[in-house]
């Protein structure tokens, strides 16, 4: 069986020999354009760095403070009385801040209930329907030095509760 | 928006702390954190180099111009500020499909690459437009078609037939695209957020 990551080394490698491919037969100077394209690269990572340093602390913070998990504790009365597991609330409420230690979170969860149980099942539909929004939005703002990101933050927030909702009842409706 | 999110941040995490008494830890983790965004920033420079350089061939070629015309009618609709021919609709279009496809390595760079293209048509460089806050926010709602994470975690840990999430995942991916965009639409009419 083809696993997705052998899949996907294959897109990429078509993709690296299309690109090129193309120019050469519109006889593009493609490798000066490569050139021109990756010069860029470090301008932009600089300009990244202090977004990145300024949301990796403050999320490491957070973390360590055990903020999250309270908050956790403290929802887990009213979201366990909509049907909401209460052992996939602290997965659902580290999501948006750090991809590392949420999939800690989801692999602890599917180590602890097994890998054919609906938590683990369920973890691992959550990690697939989200993303980390607040590493995203110091990425892609950063790169271009935007300061006011306005809804975009908000709105992946409440993407990211409908994900995470949608998982759960989606899961038990196919796993139990 | 930014100053909202990180304020609320330090704040609650300095309350908790003192709460759980683990300022010595939350403070001595600080400038272990502070490097290794560091250096995560600069082990970007790399991959960030290389596909920016594949970017700008595709872009130089007429690449993503091909594929901005098959789907410009949709285009058009969904980013009205950006005009049809500029590379700005290429660079979007080919960050979705990197994201889609779960090119993790080559998403980043050709995402910064379509927000550069956006940011050039931007009469106020530090506010985000419109469609900057679309194209974020799909993003964010994850796209990727195969969850290969949560595979390889359901793999590692022994699961009889890991892939049946990826039935669950188009569901609820489905959902949180849906759910993101919809609340983005929203805000962006209501004018909610405006100067943040």
């Amino acid at each position: 069986m083809l696993s997705a990551g052998v899949i996907s080394s294959h897109i990429i490698l078509a993709i690296v020999v299309a690109i090129p491919s193309v120019a050469w037969f519109k006889k593009v100077t493609l490798f000066e354009s490569f050139l021109e394209g990756a010069s860029n690269a470090l301008e932009v990572t600089v300009k990244l760095i202090p977004y990145l340093i300024g949301m990796i602390v403050a999320v490491g913070m957070l973390r360590d403070s055990g903020a999250i998990g309270a908050l956790s504790n403290l929802l887990a009365p009213f979201l366990g009385a909509v049907g909401i597991p209460r052992e996939l609330i602290p997965l659902g409420m580290m999501r948006p801040f750090s991809g590392a230690a949420s999939n800690a979170i989801m692999f602890d969860l599917i180590q602890e209930h097994g890998a054919d149980n609906i938590i683990g099942l369920t973890a691992a539909t959550i990690m697939g329907s989200t993303e980390t929004t607040f590493y995203l939005a110091a990425v892609y703002f950063g790169a271009v030095g935007v300061k006011h990101t306005r809804h975009a933050v908000p709105a992946s927030l409440i993407g990211e509760l409908c994900g995470f909702i949608a998982s759960v009842f989606i899961c038990r409706y196919f796993f139990s | 928006m930014f100053n909202i999110i990180w304020y609320s941040m330090v704040i609650v995490a300095a309350i908790f702390s003192i709460i759980n008494g683990n300022v010595d830890q939350v403070v001595g983790n600080i400038p272990l954190n502070a490097k290794k965004a560091f250096d995560l920033s600069l082990s970007m420079v790399g991959v960030m180099a290389f596909w920016l350089g594949l970017m700008k061939i595709a872009e130089d070629s007429g690449v993503t111009n091909i594929l901005v015309s098959l789907l410009k009618p949709i285009m058009t609709r969904v980013f009205p500020e950006i005009p049809p021919n500029h590379p700005a609709m290429g660079s979007i279009l080919l960050s979705m499909a990197s994201n889609i496809l779960g090119l993790n390595n080559a998403a980043t760079p050709i995402s910064i690459r379509a927000m550069q293209a956006m940011q050039k048509l931007n009469n106020n460089p530090a506010t985000a437009t419109d469609g900057m806050c679309l194209f974020m926010v799909i993003n964010a709602s994850s796209v990727q078609l195969i969850p290969t994470t949560g595979i390889a975690a359901l793999t590692a840990a022994g699961g009889l037939d890991p892939s049946k999430i990826v039935i669950t995942v188009l569901i609820a991916t489905t959902c949180s695209t849906i759910g993101s965009v919809l609340a983005c639409l929203f805000f962006q009419k209501a004018k909610l957020f405006k100067n943040l």
